[in-house]
């Protein structure tokens, strides 16, 4: 009894929240007048209160089991007992293993399945390719270190971060270096934010092409990164703050990766980062040190940084005049693409999954945008025509995931769930068929379309595009 | 202390006659970094832009080019810069005309299956960059200037974009940049380059009977439902969902609650593992066996040294010792009884046992 009152205040409280009576339905224990549900939320449970909600609860709880005509003790279920009880098990009955097999953790072999992967026939050489994060598997917001998305352009190394710096140069007062040393000396910030490529969904301007959220929104990550803001280093080393325009980033790799960014933006929330939910970077990731670009394209976040120069003109680099350039339907190519616009995907059930039978089903998926906070999600199971708001996971991060839920019963019938964030500047998520009426088809990038997947009656998730 | 902090944190302030020390606000940071020295500048600092700031001097010819370019180039890009076999081709699909426009008219035609670099990049100074910066793909910042003007001027001549008796240099490289098929095939009229920009596409937020009619525009061909693997692989098999198994044809019904897909059993022994020393010794920990039986000395139970003192020349002693770590056994070591380890599969047993025998 006072754990389900303890229940009923969180219910309460998060009614009071979000100003929804809907979700006060759903609680089993829905008893309560609106009035009282407010007040209490305002003023807390006094002892007359709590002797209310009891009172309420006995007789909630008598009027259900009379309406369904079953006392308590018919509740039980007569038929096989379940082995997985019945049976002894091996980890109940003999000794479990000690501390520090493992010194560094795994998950457990259940979850082998659950791995980063390439898109057969995307690339045709594995040191310039990518490898998909299994969104499929993802709870909450934070990816995990191993299962965060792989980019190389030439490929990985692990860089000795004794032997690693970070330059600065150009038009500043005075041209800097680095160490790792110094760098970590430095005050630090530690912040939650989202990495896309610029080509994740980039296979499916023209037509359904892969047929999992893996491959098809995969080139995604979120994590907490940690270092200290460009802007900071900036200031060091005395950046010209009439003439400057520009920055351009380099990697240590040898593809000596490098972008161009505008100085606003490297003034404003970049990070100059080497830690990434609590540890180091990975090696894949840019260990020791990496650009953090928030709500930019992935490909700005430069990995294994080794220098940041300041100019007055862009520099039209091989990544952003042969590749990362946007294809339109004149002919013209855009340059310097860098926004992630708002999007979401469904990653449960998504393409490839397998429904065993009908009934509850809670269609959970993450939203982001590259200007900003998630303002709402809505979710549709008709293929677009009738949506209904989801429930945003706290807390909703500027330039961050957001996780999206909503509670479905599904019919066993063939249904098409679609998802479509809105951001904080008001930003509609598009369907693809807008997408394309301004960018035509052949583009490889910033395809950010509402995803739609085909449930058929037989319980498999495909991957469709509708009109 | 909190007292005396403050009362010295005022001293400073009446000191230093700043109105805030409390926190330090300083960009300085005292100690930290070092200035660069030229040397250091000019090995790192080797970006050429489009107005070629940064292009070092220097010069190469297309014959020069092609010798470096069958030596260090073809094997990915083929002969001709038009391989796509490791990555897009570099040359194909400009014409003379796109030089005099600076537009390259296939990519509004599509009459290119796919875009070669000639056809998108608009900056000359983009080419000499990276093949500075990054080429051979295998030994990056090998070449050096005067090879990365031969290289780039083999691939203008390949494109036809400067004749095949021409020497490239810092004096002529502007002027070549006027002949870019697609030198004007650029644009920054978007708003993705900053946060504030403007969006193409403004979607409405609709709730209720949106569409009139759902209709499926594209889906996956039954001929790749296995192009990626088998799905059911690539999942976890509990919780609500599994991957459908993508090896076989859909299944003809809803399978019901507790499906379990027999392709995604996960194997718990360790079986044909090497019956190595290090596996066997991390067997013998993960296992806990180390709590009991040390190296040389007896703890609870007899050290490895003395188990296979004992067993030595036993012909029948890693059959007797797996059923005894199985079932366990009393009496042959003192008072304290091995306990049963059927959690242990048999191929763990027989990869530790005999790994004892042969002493620690």
């Amino acid at each position: 009894m006072v754990i389900c009152l303890y229940t009923m205040e969180i219910c309460l409280g998060f009614d009071h929240v979000s100003h929804k009576l809907g979700r006060l339905k759903r609680a089993p224990e829905n008893f309560l007048s609106s009035d009282f549900a407010t007040d209490v939320t305002a003023t807390g449970l006094d002892d007359s209160r709590r002797g209310f909600l009891r009172k309420s609860f006995l007789g909630a709880l008598a009027a259900g089991a009379g309406a369904t005509g079953l006392s308590s003790a018919a509740l039980a279920q007569n038929g096989p007992d379940d082995p997985a009880i019945i049976t002894k098990q091996m980890w109940q009955t003999t000794l479990g293993q000690p501390v520090a097999v493992k010194p560094y953790g795994m998950p457990s072999i259940y979850e082998k399945y659950l791995q980063r992967r390439e898109s057969p026939g995307l690339t045709r050489v594995s040191a310039s390719s990518v490898s998909f994060a299994p969104l499929q598997g993802f709870f909450g917001i934070i990816t995990p270190n191993g299962l965060h998305f792989e980019r190389h352009h030439q490929g990985w190394y692990n860089i000795d971060p004794n032997q690693h710096r970070l330059m600065i140069n150009g038009m500043v007062k005075k041209e800097m270096v680095f160490t790792m040393d110094a760098l970590m000396r430095l005050p630090a910030v530690s912040r939650v934010h989202f990495i896309e490529c610029g080509a994740n969904t980039g296979m499916e301007w023209g037509n359904v092409a892969v047929p999992t959220v893996q491959y098809t929104h995969g080139m995604l990550s979120c994590c907490e990164f940690t270092g200290v803001p460009l802007s900071l280093l900036l200031d060091m080393a005395g950046y010209d703050k009439t003439k400057a325009k520009f920055v351009l980033a380099e990697g240590n790799d040898g593809s000596g990766m490098t972008r161009t960014l505008p100085i606003e933006t490297a003034l404003d929330d970049v990070m100059v980062a080497w830690g990434m939910n609590g540890e180091m970077l990975r090696p894949e990731n840019g260990y020791p040190l990496r650009l953090v670009v928030p709500g930019v394209q992935g490909v700005s976040w430069v990995k294994w940084l080794r220098r940041i120069e300041v100019g007055d003109q862009p520099w039209a680099t091989k990544d952003e005049a042969v590749h990362y350039i946007d294809s339109m339907p004149d002919g013209q190519h855009r340059q310097y693409t860098s926004i992630q616009e708002c999007k979401s995907v469904i990653t449960t059930p998504s393409g490839g999954q397998q429904l065993l039978e009908a009934g509850f089903y809670n269609i959970t998926g993450l939203a982001w945008s590259g200007r900003g906070k998630i303002k709402r999600v809505d979710v549709s199971t008709d293929g677009g025509k009738n949506w209904r708001e989801a429930r945003l996971e706290t807390p909703i991060q500027t330039k961050a995931l957001t996780r999206f839920n909503i509670d479905w019963v599904w019919d066993g019938k063939t249904a098409i769930l679609q998802s479509r964030a809105i951001d904080d500047t008001g930003y509609v998520q598009p369907t693809i068929r807008q997408l394309r009426d301004v960018r035509g088809t052949r583009s490889v990038y910033h395809n950010n379309a509402v995803q739609s997947w085909k449930i058929d009656i037989n319980g498999e998730v495909s991957n469709v595009q509708v009109g | 202390m909190f007292k005396l902090a403050k009362s010295a944190a005022v001293a400073a302030l009446l000191v230093l006659g700043v109105s805030s020390v409390w926190a330090q606000n300083t960009t300085s940071y005292p100690g930290v970094g070092r200035a660069a020295t030229a040397n250091e500048v000019n090995a790192w600092n080797i970006d050429v832009r489009a107005d070629f700031k940064g292009l070092p001097k220097g010069s190469g010819t297309v014959e020069q080019g092609t010798v470096i370019w069958e030596n260090q180039c073809a094997s990915c890009h083929g002969a001709f810069g038009e391989s796509n076999e490791v990555f897009a081709p570099i040359v194909g699909g400009t014409t003379k005309k796109d030089q005099e426009t600076g537009h390259v008219k296939a990519l509004v035609t599509n009459s290119q299956p796919q875009r070669t670099t000639m056809m998108k990049v608009a900056t000359i100074s983009t080419l000499y960059d990276y093949i500075y910066r990054a080429m051979p793909w295998n030994a990056p910042r090998s070449l050096t200037p005067d090879d990365t003007y031969a290289v780039l001027a083999y691939i203008l001549a390949l494109a036809e974009v400067v004749p095949e008796d021409f020497t490239l240099s810092h004096d002529n490289i502007a002027e070549i940049q006027n002949h870019m098929p697609n030198r004007n095939g650029m644009t920054l009229d978007h708003g993705m380059r900053t946060v504030d920009g403007k969006p193409d596409v403004n979607a409405v937020a609709c709730m209720k009977d949106c569409v009139k009619e759902v209709v499926i525009t594209s889906s996956l061909p039954d001929f790749a439902r296995d192009a990626h693997g088998n799905i059911a692989t690539q999942n976890r098999n509990f919780g609500p969902t599994r991957g459908a198994d993508t090896t076989q044809p859909p299944l003809a019904k809803l399978p019901g609650a507790g499906y379990q897909l027999k392709v995604v059993a996960v194997a718990t022994t360790s079986a044909g593992q090497a019956n190595t020393g290090a596996v066997a010794k991390a067997l013998f920990t993960k296992n806990n066996c180390a709590a009991c039986h040390a190296a040389n000395s007896k703890v609870v139970g007899p050290s490895i040294a003395e188990v296979a003192t004992k067993y030595k020349g036993n012909p029948d002693a890693v059959a007797l010792l797996i059923k005894k770590v199985k079932n366990g056994g009393a009496g042959n070591w003192g008072s304290m009884p091995m306990p049963p380890h059927p959690q242990v599969s048999d191929a763990d047993t027989k990869t530790m046992v005999i790994w004892m025998l042969a002493g620690p």
